[in-house]
């Protein structure tokens, strides 16, 4: 080859891996940017009074004589709303039946997107579930809420050919000539002094139970969930994995029952993780009767057995990277194998076995399908440190998935899920940041 | 230095390792010694089918120097590394015959492998520090057969750095990890550690190939400061090396015994024809 053709080709590599790094770096800013900004806006965001509200009431947090202060102020403006209510609901009773009917048909949506901008409107039946209590806590969700209060939003299906189009009609319109329109300019332009936004950092996010199914509060039991099921695999799985390791690199003699070993034990390397949660379902709960039912118990061990493959592959790989001559040395002088083992080889393949170890950790804290089945509920509260043995806990894998699918006020409550996912991602980061230093710091001790 | 490339220091020139033989004279008498203190009575080592080392027919003299050599693949590092059953770590390798040692057979079946590398240290080719602190390196083999006593351990690492001349250079880092020192220092930071664990044979094997000259000097040195406390053995590719530092010497051709003599004799009246090919470097 010529030297022009190798230089070509030497440049087009380099071209081609700049390329792929670059491509990489923008995948990774498309998805990190939305999941840092959004799930920042779960601790930072603009709160209304109803969010101080909800705090004080249900957490005890805020002071009351400020809150008292603020509530007057706001009810002032709303006792407006109120009158204008009850003003427009007995016009409704002098109105011709048709006419009386037609206008209950628009008033009934009013009235619920009031409940949801203010929470529960005079004479309403007292609410059951706390997010009825309550109206917008947030001002951004304020400001959709204000928009489905001046507008109804209708579908356009007049071309067969064509996805159906959502419009807007003024709600206003529908009550041209009554008391009840003058309502709607009222609340638009009032809205921040019946709310009354305020800049809001809630670090109580992290650190709150969550109420009524996430519509408010914070997301500790899942994180604290999280912390119990990763830590409890690593103490089931680090173990049974160093030892493993130890026994496939220094005792086993390589043959058939060996060699049948490592690839078993690869095979379970792949294996789908929701296989692995069906089996913890089976052995652990029904078979061995560990808990009753889902135990955080249970899936600790089903995420054990799952990431036992990765800390056996890790550690075999550190010890065998451990030099030969270390081995010779410490024999030379008259140790045992055992000893050997203990003082000089898992010593010097400590960092690679932590390192294994702590990816492992990370993929335990992060795995959905193991824990559906065996230790996941998608609400409840932190559980203590003695009932692992027999309570089932949120975590934050599952309850991502949960909020994304399966929880009835999903689209309301985006932001919880946003700060779900960001914290699951700043959990395993820092899980594989600490991993990195102490790696770094033992082979600096090693390496003198 | 002056122009002309002369030495105007006052001081001694330092010993190089390309002065000529230690003479007879200027070695140290030995006191006791010189019985046979590993025999081979038609020692073989096989790995797999393979004969590495054939029908070995030899006693060793305890406290001298004995060196073997020969060249590249002729066994002599198996020989040696039978010694003290390092060979165990290959699991294709056996044994036929007998190596004693103090008459006890090394391969039998009730031998404790590890009592008796206790009593035969090695040093290898390539210096293989522990990545721990000077001192843990030297009180690795002391801790491991139950010396715990800080005080009693410092006496011991001081001892052991002395005897390998060593201590002062480190003694003023001794909590400093030891592969910070040079590959010199780490070689004979391995002989240290050896000599700590009180052996009675010391195996060299090829302890210099990896040094430069000034360094292969100090080991030099060494061996001769040892000699008369320790049967020492030292596999060797330089013959130079081999004639300075030994007593009798072991030449080693394709897994064969071929000559086994003291080494003046061996090196200035060879009795085989390949040995004085080998010596005057007909071949390699």
């Amino acid at each position: 080859m010529n030297v022009g053709t190798r230089k070509i080709l030497d440049r087009s590599f380099t071209a081609v891996g700049i390329g792929s790094i670059v491509v990489m770096g923008i995948a990774l800013l498309i998805v990190i940017v939305p999941i840092v900004f959004n799930g920042m806006g779960s601790v930072f965001f603009t709160g209304t009074i109803e969010h101080r509200n909800m705090l004080y009431n249900e957490f005890g947090k805020g002071n009351s004589d400020v809150l008292a202060r603020e509530n007057a102020a706001a009810g002032a403006y709303r006792r407006e709303i109120y009158s204008m209510l009850s003003k427009f609901e007995a016009e409704l009773e002098s109105m011709e039946p048709e006419k009386q009917q037609e206008l209950r048909a628009q008033y009934g949506p009013v009235r619920t997107a009031l409940q949801a901008l203010f929470g529960p409107l005079p004479g309403d039946p007292e609410a059951v579930l706390t997010r009825y209590k309550y109206g917008q806590t947030r001002w951004d969700k304020a400001q959709e809420k204000l928009h489905e209060f001046l507008y109804e939003a209708k579908w356009d299906y007049s071309d067969p050919n064509a996805m159906a189009k959502e419009y807007f009609v003024s709600r206003a319109a529908g009550f041209e000539g009554t008391s009840l329109v003058k309502l709607f300019p009222y609340v638009e332009k009032n809205l921040d002094r019946l709310l009354r936004p305020e800049f809001t950092v809630y670090w109580g996010f992290l650190t709150d139970s969550s109420v009524d199914s996430h519509i408010f509060g914070g997301i500790w039991p899942e994180i604290q969930g999280t912390f119990f099921l990763a830590v409890g695999a690593m103490l089931f799985a680090f173990p049974l994995g160093v030892i493993a390791a130890v026994y496939f690199t220094e005792y086993a003699q390589d043959g058939f029952f060996t060699s049948m070993l490592r690839s078993a034990n690869s095979t379970l390397a792949g294996v789908p993780s929701i296989v692995f949660g069906l089996f913890g379902l089976a052995f652990f709960i029904n078979t061995l009767k560990v808990s009753e039912s889902k135990s955080v118990l249970a899936g600790s061990l089903t995420l054990a057995i799952m990431i036992l493959p990765t800390i056996i592959r890790a550690a075999e790989e550190a010890i065998l990277s451990v030099p030969k001559t270390y081995k010779e040395a410490s024999l030379s002088l008259g140790s045992t194998k055992w000893n050997t083992i203990m003082t000089v080889i898992l010593p010097a393949a400590l960092p690679g076995i932590l390192t294994g170890g702590v990816i492992s950790l990370g993929r335990a804290a992060g795995e959905t399908a193991p824990i559906i089945f065996t230790a996941a509920v998608s609400v409840g509260s932190a559980i203590g440190l003695a009932d692992v043995f027999s309570s089932p806990t949120p975590a934050l894998s599952w309850n991502i998935y949960n909020l994304a699918s399966e929880h009835e006020a999903a689209a309301e409550i985006r932001h919880v899920q946003y700060g779900m996912v960001l914290a699951l991602v700043g959990i395993v980061l820092l899980l594989n940041l600490s991993a990195i230093l102490l790696r770094a710091r033992i082979s600096k001790k090693l390496k003198g | 230095m002056t122009a002309d490339g002369r030495e105007t220091s006052s001081k001694e020139p330092v010993k190089t390792a390309t002065r000529d033989i230690y003479l007879p004279s200027e070695r140290k008498k030995i006191s006791g010694g010189g019985t046979p203190h590993v025999q081979a009575k038609d020692f073989s080592i096989y790995y797999g089918e393979f004969e590495a080392v054939k029908k070995v027919n030899a006693d060793i003299l305890s406290k001298y120097v004995t060196a073997i050599i020969g060249p590249s693949g002729c066994g002599k590092s198996t020989f040696l590394r039978a010694i003290n059953r390092m060979n165990d770590l290959i699991s294709s390798c056996r044994t036929t015959g007998a190596l004693l040692f103090d008459g006890e057979d090394i391969y039998g079946k009730f031998t404790d492998e590890v009592l008796l590398r206790k009593k035969i240290g090695m040093v290898f080719q390539k210096p293989n520090p522990f990545p721990k602190s000077i001192f843990d390196n030297i009180a690795y083999g002391p801790r491991l057969h139950g010396m715990n006593d800080r005080k009693q351990l410092a006496e011991v690492v001081e001892r052991s750095l002395r005897k390998a001349a060593l201590w002062d250079e480190v003694s003023d880092r001794l909590d400093r990890n030891a592969l910070g020192l040079s590959g010199g220092q780490q070689q004979r930071l391995c002989v240290a550690r050896a000599l700590a664990v009180e052996p009675e044979i010391l195996l060299l094997d090829e302890p210099t190939s990896a040094l430069d000259p000034k360094a292969t000097a100090k080991i030099e040195d060494l061996i001769q400061e040892l000699r008369g406390s320790y049967t020492i053995m030292i596999v060797t590719h330089n013959m130079q090396q081999a004639s300075r530092v030994s007593d009798y010497t072991m030449f080693f051709y394709e897994g064969v015994l071929v000559e086994y003599a003291p080494t003046a004799q061996l090196f200035t009246n060879p009795k085989d024809r390949m040995t004085e090919d080998y010596i005057t470097g007909r071949f390699s």
